[in-house]
């Protein structure tokens, strides 16, 4: 029993992560129908320019923070305007590619800079633990879980009672209407792209503070999960990407910890096949029907 | 319009096809250069790519005693010229690669991969073109230097112990240094090096009598391990053994150790890096074993040499795949000089032969089947620092 | 309509010529073994992006997890080969290779390709994941991360010219048929082909499983060539590789992509020597095309249609 509630903290704070991630994705797909490809390696680089922040001026976590979450905001807005934009009337795979192109030259720039090796974050957050009995709670974890509820509620907040978030919603159920209503579309569309940036970067931040390791390569598969958690939850709603995250975080817990820990990224990606075909709307999404 | 496009293609490859032959023209002139400015000697390594943490270090390690033996005139009086290509992690670029050197460049040897995989790539090459390969990490027992059979690969040749020895050091450590009865294995089951080694403790490990517990898997690059440990807390072990390279490791530790996690971890040579402090931070790093070539604590001048000298160099504490390097390099140079020729052949001898050589991995020789006989040592650390260091010779 | 008439008769003449030519370059030691490697590159690149083409580009189907089929293929032949060293064993590895293959993409076809777009190319993502993932845990057969080495080398020029030319002839005629025609109008606009009547999933099957037929030939012809094979070579990397080929040449034309598979390899060889950018080189060069020039090179013209059009021309005035 005991195991089992510890692999439960375990999955929650693994779950967090990629609901940070996740948010990112769900909300530029909303608003442009794109699967954001580069998104885990905006990640990456928030998690890097945390660690610059942090090693070479010092500062602490939450400015770390807030530093990583700006700069991710506007690399995701540049590479909006350079690589997405020219391309907003063309055809779906076109985009895709493009997505990927970015992502693959993201990754490469790194390792170009800062080499392949992995880097360690120097000692943020207290290493302390909490003991509820014999589970074992770590600060950082409880940190993890609170910057993404935090997060998570802002951004509800900013969707649902802001003048920005309501653009954001009129953009993504009708983009020409809102365009014919006065709605500024492209800087609706920049900052989505901001917000949904600077949640991938903190969630970069917050990885390389809890597991202490960063490396070029370490948005790929955490990228991938957390599309996975979008799906799940709801590709284009917001609760749902992080009940998406936190669900594929204990799937992935539960798989290693329970059953074979080989085949534990298998498993994720049969996950979301499974979903794909019974369920492509995912748990909170809306069934769109396609017009001819 | 389309005339226009279709003959603009057509002009781009023909420039393209006229570049490449001038390219090939060029490289047929350097072939022929062997022996007028220096010795040529090729440097196939993965320098980009997932694995190219290890290529560069080798190569870090490779230059540095290249660049010792130039200033000190050479070899033999000649310049040695490193003809550096990366092979970007990949097999078949491996093989390109070593075509290249030997049929373009005219080396007169190669060094490296640094993998095994990518090492038994280019084993055919070598034994076509009759150029010796030697590799500094392919620790695979099988492929690297005999084949299946047995029978010995003429031209390939290592300077690292394979995975059965440490494999085997590490069970033996675990249970006569150790006592321990059973033990749990936590894999890297995305390179041959984790699995050549967990295959050979587990064989020892089961032979005496022990009992592997649990044998979990992890792949390259994972940063997550709780689920596992928790998984594994639950059950009754003396040991974990991680057959890995440092960074995971490094987590593993940490991530074990928070979990409140005690007992003895053991790994091999893929500890061996000063990251694996950085990332486990010292606290976590106590009662751990790992089997190594060299420890830090070794009286050997040659090895504080290295250590100092690798220091000035590169301004970090040095890591296994440096000090192989380095001693890849010295090696393959001291065979071309007992060699006294650039003849292929007569390096190949005189690599086969090697006597007594003195390096900072250990002094050997070389047996019958082109692997070296040395001995290895198992370091424990405390508080993150080498504390202890047992000598195991080779039986 | 007559096999032998007069385009077949120039077709075949300049398919031996170019065979025998470069097999006398070979031969004459002028192309060097480093430049054989390069050509053996291009003709499994080629079978590659035209099979992968088939499905991305004539059929629509967006597929990123071709490096699958591959790696189907190059095990099947590579483990036979081990147990039968002979030119018989090594095309019974090819045979076998390509059905496993083509038989995997059907059974991963039907669920997944009523998918759409983005959700197609993830899933064929997964499924390629999937696979890897299998053959690195298998480890009494496929020797896991280890990989099976000393594979014996049959793959010659002729076996890749041979293959090569097969895999155009085919896949050309099968675009030019019936069937090629409706995967066409499925990649045009899939409802208005469902409407006329066109069963869309069996089509779309059908191409997926060819596509995966050829890339199987293409991995078999890999493991016969480079002595070793692993999992983690079929990654998402290689599926990426092949896919640029494809949108370089352009996304369906069969010559677009023979051409474009020349091209980069080409490039590839001459860019050796600073790898570090070649890949920062490949993804601007992705991006740069997707932008500027969506079709690639060829759009959906083939060189034949250049021809045609100039006669067209000559009659209109």
């Amino acid at each position: 029993m005991d195991q089992l509630l510890q692999q439960i903290v375990n999955g929650i704070s693994l779950g967090s992560i990629y609901a940070l991630i996740a948010l990112g994705y769900t909300m530029v797909y909303g608003i442009i129908k794109l699967i954001n490809f580069a998104h885990g390696d905006v990640y990456m680089v928030g998690a890097y320019v945390g660690f610059f922040v942090t090693t070479y001026t010092g500062l602490g976590f939450i400015p770390a923070l807030i530093i990583s979450m700006a700069a991710c905001a506007v690399l995701g807005m540049t590479i909006e305007k350079v690589a997405y934009k020219p391309l907003r009337n063309s055809s779906r795979i076109a985009v895709l590619i493009t997505a990927i192109g970015v992502s693959l030259l993201l990754e490469y720039i790194m390792m170009y800079f800062v080499g392949a090796k992995v880097k360690s974050y120097p000692n943020l957050l207290s290493g302390n633990v909490f003991k509820i009995g014999k589970i074992i709670i770590k600060t950082q974890q409880i940190y993890i879980v609170l910057t993404a509820l935090v997060l998570m509620v802002i951004l509800q907040y900013v969707v649902n009672k802001t003048k920005v978030g309501k653009a954001m919603r009129a953009v993504s159920a009708d983009k020409d209407a809102a365009q014919l209503m006065g709605i500024k579309v492209d800087s609706t569309i920049s900052f989505t792209f901001a917000i949904g940036s600077a949640l991938a970067g903190a969630g970069g931040v917050l990885v390389g503070v809890y597991y202490n390791s960063i490396d070029p390569l370490m948005g790929m598969m955490p990228g991938l999960k957390a599309f996975v958690a979008a799906v799940f939850g709801g590709i284009g709603s917001i609760p749902g990407a992080m009940i998406g995250g936190l669900s594929i975080g204990m799937l992935e817990t539960l798989v290693s910890g329970y059953g074979n820990s080989m085949y534990r990224d298998a498993a994720v990606f049969a996950f979301l096949i499974l979903i794909l075909i019974l369920k492509p709307s995912g748990l909170l999404g809306k069934n769109t029907k396609e017009k001819v | 319009m389309k005339k226009k496009m279709f003959l603009s293609l057509l002009s781009l490859v023909l420039i393209m096809g006229l570049l490449v032959g001038c390219g090939n023209g060029g490289g047929a002139d350097n072939s022929n250069n062997k022996g007028e400015d220096g010795i040529k000697v090729g440097i196939n390594y993965e320098l980009t790519g997932g694995v190219a943490s290890y290529g560069q270090s080798s190569v870090d390690g490779i230059m540095m005693a290249f660049d010792e033996i130039n200033a000190a005139g050479g070899i033999n009086g000649k310049q040695i010229i490193p003809v550096k290509i990366d092979n970007k992690s990949e097999s078949a670029e491996a093989t390109s690669v070593a075509t290249k050197l030997m049929t373009q460049e005219g080396v007169v040897l190669a060094l490296g991969p640094a993998t095994s995989g990518n090492f038994m790539a280019i084993v055919p090459v070598a034994q076509q073109n009759k150029t010796p390969i030697l590799s500094s990490s392919s620790t695979a027992d099988v492929g690297v230097t005999t084949d299946k059979e047995g029978k010995v690969y003429d031209y390939a040749f290592r300077l690292c112990f394979n995975d059965s020895f440490q494999g085997v050091t590490m069970a033996n450590f675990a249970l006569n240094n150790l006592d321990a009865k059973k033990a749990v294995i936590i894999k890297d089951t995305s390179s041959d090096y984790g699995k050549g080694l967990a295959e050979n403790f587990k064989a020892t490990f089961e032979n005496a009598g022990g009992q592997i517990v649990a044998e979990e898997g992890y792949v390259k690059n994972d940063k997550d391990f709780n689920a596992v440990l928790t998984g594994i807390k639950g059950k009754d072990f003396d040991v974990i053994f991680i057959p890995g390279y440092y960074e995971e490791a490094g987590l593993i530790i940490k991530q074990a150790r928070d979990l409140e996690m005690d007992v003895p971890i053991l790994g091999a040579d893929g500890f061996d890096a000063p990251e694996l402090l950085d990332l486990a931070g010292e606290e976590a790093l106590n009662n751990v074993y790992y089997s190594n070539h060299y420890s830090s604590l070794d009286e050997d001048p040659l090895v504080k040499d290295f250590i100092a000298k690798y220091n000035e160099k590169y301004n970090t504490e040095p890591n296994a795949f440096n000090a192989l390097g380095y001693d890849l390099g010295r090696w393959a140079a001291d065979a071309i000089k007992r060699a006294g020729s650039e003849d292929t052949a007569a390096i190949t001898k005189a690599l086969a032969e090697t006597k007594g050589f003195e390096g900072v991995t250990g002094t050997f020789d070389m047996d019958e089947n082109h692997n070296p006989v040395k001995s290895i040592v198992v370091i424990g650390l405390e508080n993150g620092v080498q504390a202890t260091s047992v000598k195991v010779d080779p039986k | 309509m007559k096999v032998l008439n007069k385009k077949n008769i120039i077709t075949l003449i300049i398919v031996s010529v170019i065979y025998a030519v470069v097999q006398a370059l070979l031969a004459s030691g002028i192309i060097s073994s480093f430049y054989e490697i390069t050509i053996a590159t291009i003709c499994i690149n080629i079978i590659l992006a035209v099979s992968l083409n088939l499905v991305t580009g004539f059929t629509g189907q967006f597929s990123l997890g071709h490096a699958g089929f591959m790696s189907i293929g190059a095990y099947a032949c590579a483990l036979i080969n081990l147990k039968m060293n002979s030119t018989a064993g090594f095309l019974v590895g090819i045979a076998a290779g390509a059905g496993a293959a083509a038989l995997v993409g059907i059974l991963i076809g039907i669920p997944t390709l009523r998918l759409k777009g983005d959700y197609l190319a993830i899933a064929t993502l997964g499924m390629a994941e999937i696979i890897r993932v299998i053959f690195l845990n298998m480890d009494d057969i496929t020797n896991g991360a280890a990989g099976l080495n000393g594979i014996p080398r049959f793959t010659s020029w002729l076996w890749l010219f041979v293959f090569t030319v097969f895999t155009l002839v085919i896949i050309n005629n099968f675009v030019k048929s019936s069937q090629g025609r409706a995967c066409i109008s499925i990649r045009e606009d899939e409802i208005a082909a469902e409407s006329m009547g066109i069963n869309t999933t069996k089509y779309k099957v059908m191409a997926f499983a060819i596509g995966a037929f050829f890339a199987g030939i293409g991995g078999a012809l890999y493991s016969s060539y480079f002595y070793f094979i692993s999992p983690t070579i079929f990654g998402f990397q290689k599926s990426i590789d092949i896919l640029v080929i494809v949108v370089f040449g352009g996304m369906g034309s069969i010559t677009g992509s023979v051409i474009a598979a020349i091209l980069l390899a080409v490039i590839t060889t001459m860019l050796q020597s600073y790898s570090e950018l070649r890949m920062i080189i490949y993804a601007a060069l992705l991006i740069a095309i997707m932008i500027f020039r969506p079709q690639g090179l060829m759009g959906t013209k083939e060189v034949t249609d250049l021809f045609k059009f100039r006669r067209k021309d000559a009659k209109v005035e």
